[in-house]
């Protein structure tokens, strides 16, 4: 096994990894504040009023970075829950378990911002149409994802169970991805997409970039976080908690 | 620009508030429920690892 690799495992061991996320909560809170308040500040006062929503548009720059975030967590905790199958690190089913209600929270939120989108702009606040069906359903994912773990006093086998249920929903996300192109739907196509660019101005566009890095960095502290309590909880009886200088006061 | 017509935001001032407040609701409680969290997973062990060793002595 060469030095990287051991490297890698090593920190994937609970207790090197509790302090090691420690010292990155810090950094990543301040990435964050920093970003959403360049972020709020440019959505509100630098981003011309749009032409033909007026005001209203600004919704984007929350709307879009809660959504990319609720699918973005969903593929992170379906990595976590690949790793953790596959060569059954305790670690994985942790930062599986950490991520989700995060992602939860997006999942809403992109729903939440979306109504108050859709009922100025086409006048409901719903429609059971496939974008906004496909995000519900994956909003659903995250709640039975915690219900099954939450149901499941073995640690071991709720994390299995949960990290199959994880990777199956996955074919959820290229159909909430792809949905506006499949299907006729209410909602407006991919104002950024892979192959043809932008189609948005450059002033708007940044504005929700720095608000989406903004909400990467706050999902990596507040995951981070979640971990570290998550790994207390699990690893209480060993020594190494014993010994934490936040445990022995 | 008046700080009412700023709060107005063209009519829409009930969407998009309803958006950014909801969104900076969410993201102020849960960091500050997870630390009332990590505390209270804290005080839990802390006050395990005490008896353990009271046991011992």
């Amino acid at each position: 096994m060469n030095a990287r690799l051991l490297n890698w495992f090593k920190f994937s061991s609970p207790a090197t990894f509790y302090p090691l996320a420690g010292r990155l909560v810090p950094i990543f809170t301040l990435i964050a504040v920093a970003l959403i308040g360049v972020g709020l500040y440019m959505s509100f006062f630098v981003a011309p009023t749009d032409y033909k929503q007026g005001e209203g548009y600004r919704i984007i720059f929350v709307h879009v970075p809660a959504a990319w975030m609720s699918m973005f967590i969903y593929l992170i905790m379906a990595f976590w829950a690949g790793l953790g199958l596959v060569f059954n690190t305790r670690l994985s089913g942790m930062m599986t378990r950490a991520l989700a209600p995060t992602g939860a929270i997006f999942a809403f939120l992109a729903l939440w911002t979306g109504a108050f989108w859709g009922k100025p702009m086409w006048g409901t606040w719903w429609v059971w149409d496939a974008r906004l069906t496909s995000e519900l359903i994956l909003l659903f994912l995250y709640l039975g994802y915690l219900a099954l773990q939450g149901a499941i006093d073995d640690t071991r086998r709720a994390d299995r169970a949960g990290a199959l249920l994880v990777l199956v929903g996955v074919i959820n996300i290229p159909i909430i991805y792809y949905s506006v192109q499949w299907w006729n739907t209410l909602h407006q196509g991919a104002t950024i997409s892979m192959d043809n660019g932008s189609k948005m101005g450059v002033t708007m566009l940044w504005t929700m970039l720095i608000m989406a890095l903004g909400f990467w960095a706050y999902t990596i502290a507040v995951a981070l976080v979640r971990v570290r309590s998550i790994i207390l909880e699990r690893e209480a009886d060993t020594t190494w908690v014993s010994e934490l200088a936040e445990v022995r006061r | 620009m008046s700080v009412a017509e700023f709060f107005d935001m063209g009519g829409y001032a009930l969407y998009v508030w309803g958006s950014f407040g909801v969104t900076a609701l969410f993201m102020v409680i849960e960091p500050i429920m997870l630390r009332g969290h990590r505390r209270a997973v804290l005080q839990r062990i802390s006050r395990i690892v005490r008896m353990k060793a009271e046991e011992k002595v």
